[in-house]
């Protein structure tokens, strides 16, 4: 049960309340709001001449072919993205939660690359699979024979983008899943393997419905991640390239708006990232949340 | 922190803010200048503002980095919307239409002649003028960092696969490149640096062709590209068939990777900015040496090429005795010592003819054969309204869309004339996009 805090005067909570509110106020719904209303604009970028254009934004963008497939794009890079960064952080975490030695210093490495930046790690990725100077390039994939080109094959491209935005991601995931782990009380685990489950069952049976709040907690976060965080990756890696096969929304918000200064067109696309991001974690609360068991 | 230290450290802070508002009244007038220069330029840069200081005390020049090209540009966009816009802001070439339209500058020409100063226009290199000149011939903003491409070769593979001299036209260039790869000295033949301002815009300038109607856009925002004429097709079905037969090979957009295929020995030959020079000096380990693009063999009269790099441009709504200061800042860079420190330093063309003759005449350039060969090719003949430069709106949008379809021709996904249109298409979508805005 919840217990209900009393508070001696009725305008305490909302003083104390008041900082974190502000500083929503100020860095999200203010420029949110602008956004909006920018949405609606035709402006040049020094804001000397604009025009009210009602939805002329919004209809341009999507007659614009160019978009859908950049929405294609995000879609699926981020369900790549997530699934890699998820299973990969789940596999880590099964597996560390069952080491005997050197626990803390093995949970300490895994947790290490959190701490790299986006553009960095985007940067290393570079190194290791560019086509020219890139280690797993020029040696083992000459000997396999593949054909490995990330500059100007954009399935490449979007692979190595992929790839480096889902390592990056693994570690989070990883500290959560084996806080999750941990917190599965040892009985049940005993009690299945003296009922003579082995290892694996113990995992699917027990441990992974119980870690289905973590899961799901972790799917929205990484959806997000996918969706708004990446951009440091792309922007380092390939700059939406080659041939706008790496131009995700949120990258193409920053192209046409801070490069291509079309401030209109750029505030429309933020204002449909953030319908869609919105309508995905309501969807992923209205639907996916069901199957998740809450034990407590 | 104890309370005694945390009253030291009030005390120094009073003393501080003493000590700045006491500097503040014997102040000179602050000009601020934000640039987009980093590591060695930035260095160089500060060199010629500490220069302007120490010349007079009346004025103080202040360069604050902002960051990438974009970067800077945005800063003094969101500044001057907020009222709180630099005196000067550097914005690249591809942002001069935007700059020119925005009726927030303060054009050179006309601050030069209101301030007194008498500047003999004709004493600059004309090209690199031209680029930043409204259509009436009146300077806009003050050319700061200005480059162009060229050609760089590897002598050392040239004189194992039995050539000598660099090629001057794109056929000798094809069979150059084929006797290198075929005689198996490199693997590839050629790479190229930001493929459309060489490929498409200096391509184009060289052969005396527009890329886009209206005089490159110099006579109104209704300019049309006209990028997928015949020549130019020709020009990527060329390039399509020599990356097919390994004579080019495709790096990037940029300049990281074709720079490094040239040093690391992939290819022989180079096409990219006079700014390589440095890098190269640095990391190449063989002999190299530097040639003018290539021109059709039909080509008897090759145009110039044309420039890359930045400006300067004066942003209004500042006191008028700071526009005297700024604008002596700016005659004083274009000083013949300022230019011959800033092409020595950095690379870049020295803006006026004067400080390109001493140059000469010191011998400079007979030890440094390939710093004067941008500077001959931009000079070889005066610039028709092909060559002066490029004037369009969403330029670096532009650039991207150009970029995106060549690539589409590169993995094969279209032809040339397909890629071409394609990119004159879309890129038409975005001018008529920009005109719309301008309104």
């Amino acid at each position: 049960m919840l217990k209900r805090s009393s508070f001696s005067s009725r305008f305490l909570p909302y003083l104390l309340i008041l900082p974190q509110l502000l500083i929503i106020l100020t860095f999200f719904y203010w420029p949110a709001a602008q956004a909006f209303f920018q949405s609606f604009m035709l402006s040049d970028p020094f804001g000397v001449r604009s025009q009210f254009v009602w939805l002329y934004n919004f209809r341009h963008l999507f007659e614009d072919p160019l978009y859908w497939k950049s929405i294609g794009i995000t879609f699926i890079f981020s369900f790549l993205t997530t699934m890699l960064s998820l299973s990969a952080g789940l596999l880590t975490a099964a597996l560390a939660n069952r080491v005997l030695k050197a626990k803390s210093a093995i949970r300490t490495f895994l947790i290490w690359p959190y701490a790299v930046a986006p553009a960095i790690s985007g940067v290393l990725w570079m190194f290791i699979f560019h086509p020219t100077f890139g280690i797993i390039s020029r040696l083992p994939m000459q000997w396999l024979g593949i054909t490995w080109n990330p500059i100007l094959n954009g399935n490449d491209a979007l692979f190595l983008v992929i790839i480096a935005s889902a390592w990056k991601q693994i570690s989070y995931n990883f500290v959560f899943f084996i806080a999750g782990l941990q917190s599965i009380p040892k009985s049940l685990i005993e009690a299945a393997a003296i009922d003579g489950a082995g290892p694996f069952r113990r995992f699917w049976t027990i441990s992974f419905p119980l870690l289905s709040p973590t899961l799901f907690f972790l799917m929205v976060m990484n959806v997000v991640y996918a969706f708004f965080e990446t951009f440091g990756i792309i922007h380092t890696v390939t700059q939406g390239g080659p041939g706008g096969a790496t131009m995700t929304m949120i990258y193409k918000v920053y192209r046409d708006g801070f490069v291509g200064l079309d401030l209109g067109s750029s505030a429309a696309q933020s204002v449909v990232l953030m319908i869609v991001i919105v309508a995905l974690t309501l969807f992923q609360f209205k639907y996916i949340e069901k199957k998740v068991q809450y034990a407590g | 922190m104890k309370l005694r230290q945390l009253a030291a450290v009030f005390l120094v802070m009073g003393f501080g803010v003493m000590f700045m508002t006491s500097d503040l009244m014997a102040k000179p007038i602050e000009i601020q200048f934000w640039h987009a220069q980093t590591g060695a330029l930035e260095e160089s840069l500060k060199k010629i503002v500490n220069a302007f200081n120490q010349s007079q005390n009346k004025y103080v020049v202040i360069p604050v980095a902002k960051g990438s090209y974009s970067e800077t540009m945005n800063a003094g966009i969101a500044a001057f919307r907020s009222h709180n816009q630099p005196h000067i802001l550097q914005v690249y070439e591809v942002g001069t239409q935007t700059m020119m339209l925005s009726r927030a500058i303060y054009p050179v020409y006309d601050l030069m002649k209101d301030t007194g100063h008498h500047i003999d226009w004709n004493g600059y290199l004309q090209p690199v003028l031209s680029y930043y000149e409204a259509s009436n011939g009146e300077l806009q903003s003050m050319p700061f960092n200005s480059s162009t491409p060229i050609m760089y070769y590897n002598k050392d593979m040239f004189k194992k696969a039995g050539l000598n001299d660099p090629p001057k036209t794109w056929e000798d260039l094809g069979k150059a490149a084929a006797r290198l790869v075929a005689s198996g000295v490199v693997e590839y033949g050629m790479t190229s640096a930001w493929q459309t301002w060489v490929m498409i815009e200096n391509y184009s300038a060289i052969q005396n062709i527009p890329i886009a109607s209206e005089a490159n856009g110099f006579d109104g925002l209704d300019a049309r590209l006209t990028i997928n004429n015949p020549m130019l097709i020709h020009h990527f079905e060329r390039l399509k068939q020599w990356m097919n037969d390994k004579r080019f090979v495709y790096e990037e957009r940029e300049y990281k990777g074709p720079q490094a295929a040239f040093i690391s020995g992939k290819c022989a030959i180079l096409m990219d900015s006079i700014g390589a020079i440095g890098t190269l000096k640095h990391n190449a380990k063989f002999d190299w040496g530097a040639a003018p693009l290539p021109v059709e063999a039909s080509n008897k009269e090759p145009q110039n090429s044309i420039i890359g790099g930045a400006s300067l441009w004066v942003l209004k709504g500042h006191p008028k005795e700071d526009y005297q200061g700024i604008a002596d800042f700016l005659a004083f860079l274009a000083t013949e010592d300022m230019q011959i420190l800033w092409h020595k330093e950095t690379g870049y063309l020295p803006i006026t003819l004067k400080a390109y003759e001493k140059l000469k005449s010191s011998g400079y350039y007979q030890k440094y054969p390939a710093q004067e060969v941008g500077i001959l090719q931009l000079t070889r003949k005066a610039p028709t309204v092909n060559s002066r430069g490029i004037r369009l709106g969403s330029f670096p949008q532009i650039r991207d869309v150009m970029n995106e379809e060549i690539e589409m021709l590169w993995q094969g996904k279209r032809t040339a004339k397909q890629a071409l249109d394609d990119a004159a298409g879309r890129g038409n979508e975005l001018l008529r996009q920009f005109e719309k805005r301008s309104e």
